[in-house]
């Protein structure tokens, strides 16, 4: 059962590209309401679970990897499986949506 | 079914806090179910709340709700993170069901579920989303540096995030269906005021087109009918809001937009034991202080109605009266 960890710029690649499980990206940040209401939900989930490793990325320290992924939108939730962006949700979302959109990993 | 409460609230945000908060100070132990993904209601994507009385130096929206939201936690107030997905209403003991599947009931329910966003219903808004299309410009303003990008509405939050917006985007235009702004003096001359700020009069956009961001928009005019396209790499929308009120559609009596109707100046729904206050039932003020006052009566309604029934003395048995 996992904690969320915090990946940066200089981890990315390793931390979730290279991955040998599906990774969800949970891109964030400090000024975004949002962001905080669902990061408890997205605590939760890794916590329940081990197939899918839930990580975040502090999008306003870590531009390269946001502007790399083309972020433009605060939370977005990025699943990478293979190197490889398979899903992706954009703003927060109840904790029952979520689990259904991310069945498929769970 | 032992476990019947006095009160749950369903929804945060000014007008479901404050209700906590009487309630709370009623000693009618509410039961608070803040939203999943929701809880602290529209105030938690703004950024400063100015005119909330009590605040000189005005006040971060997320600030004031963590504060109103301890104020309800010290009176007694039992807070659930979740949704409420189903609800029966009718009976004399009310019976809501949260994300979870558990079900919880009470002899009285306050709505407080607020509104949600109001889209504009066009060819590539849905698609674009996340890519340019935005409902949040706190959030996703940060994204647009030094871009040309564009807000549609004409009241006080399209003002708002228009003048927000300026902190970073090289332009932002104001694109609004009539020739006049609809929001307060004071965010007007602010707006008018922003060399930044562009207007688009008697404009609506047609369509968001893009490949996979946002690229233009295709404004129609208002009068003549006319097509043009404004090069923009970001939307905001802030055109308004609608009250989530298909939780209780059907039954409880709501109006022709679907806000939820009030007897008089009461927050009595037409359900016995019912409340609904704050943006749920608010065509004309929709402000932070008016949902919290209409919290209030809620709060106010639900201990007369509980009072009347004699329900506050039944389920207080020294078991329950402190869950």
């Amino acid at each position: 059962m996992g904690a969320v960890k915090t990946v940066t710029d200089a981890t990315f690649t390793d931390e979730v590209l290279l991955s040998a499980k599906p990774v969800l990206v949970d891109f964030w940040a400090e000024w975004c309401g949002p962001c905080k209401m669902i990061s408890p939900v997205l605590e939760e989930i890794a916590a329940s679970q081990d197939s899918l490793q839930i990580v975040k990325v502090n999008a306003d320290e870590n531009p390269s990897t946001a502007a790399n992924e083309r972020i433009m939108s605060l939370p977005t939730l990025n699943v990478y499986q293979g190197g490889q962006l398979v899903k992706q949700i954009v703003g927060a979302k109840p904790k029952a949506a979520l689990l259904s959109d991310l069945a498929e990993f769970l | 079914m032992s476990d019947v409460r006095n009160v749950i609230i369903i929804g945060s945000g000014p007008a479901g806090y404050t209700a906590a908060i009487y309630a709370a100070r009623a000693e009618l132990a509410p039961l608070l179910f803040e939203g999943a993904v929701t809880a602290g209601g529209a105030l938690m994507n703004t950024t400063e709340v100015e005119n909330f009385p009590g605040f000189p130096d005005g006040i971060m929206g997320p600030a004031l709700m963590e504060n109103l939201r301890g104020q309800a936690e010290r009176f007694g107030t039992e807070f659930v993170t979740d949704d409420i997905v189903s609800v029966d209403l009718t009976g004399p003991v009310k019976t809501v069901v949260d994300g979870e599947g558990r079900s919880y009931s009470a002899h009285a329910v306050i709505l407080a579920m607020g509104s949600g966003y109001r889209e504009l219903g066009v060819e590539g808004e849905k698609r674009l989303s996340g890519h340019g299309v935005s409902w949040c410009a706190t959030c996703d303003g940060f994204f647009f540096r030094q871009q040309h990008i564009a807000v549609v509405g004409g009241g006080d939050s399209a003002l708002e995030e228009a003048t927000f917006l300026t902190r970073f985007a090289e332009t932002v235009t104001l694109v609004h269906r009539r020739d006049a702004l609809r929001g307060s003096k004071i965010m007007q001359e602010r707006a008018l005021s922003n060399d930044k700020i562009r207007f688009a009069w008697n404009s609506e956009v047609a369509e968001v087109k893009g490949g996979d961001k946002v690229e233009t928009l295709l404004l129609r005019d208002t009068v003549t009918g006319e097509n043009r396209e404004l090069p923009v790499t970001g939307l905001f929308v802030a055109i308004g809001h609608d009250p989530r009120s298909a939780l209780v559609q059907g039954q409880v009596s709501l109006d022709g937009e679907g806000y939820v109707l009030t007897d008089g100046r009461s927050s009595r729904t037409n359900l016995p034991g019912v409340f609904a206050c704050g943006d749920l039932v608010d065509h004309t003020y929709r402000q932070a202080i008016t949902a919290a006052g209409s919290g209030c009566q809620a709060a106010l309604d639900a201990e007369r109605f509980l009072a009347s029934m004699e329900a506050v003395e039944a389920t207080h048995d020294p078991a329950q009266a402190l869950v």
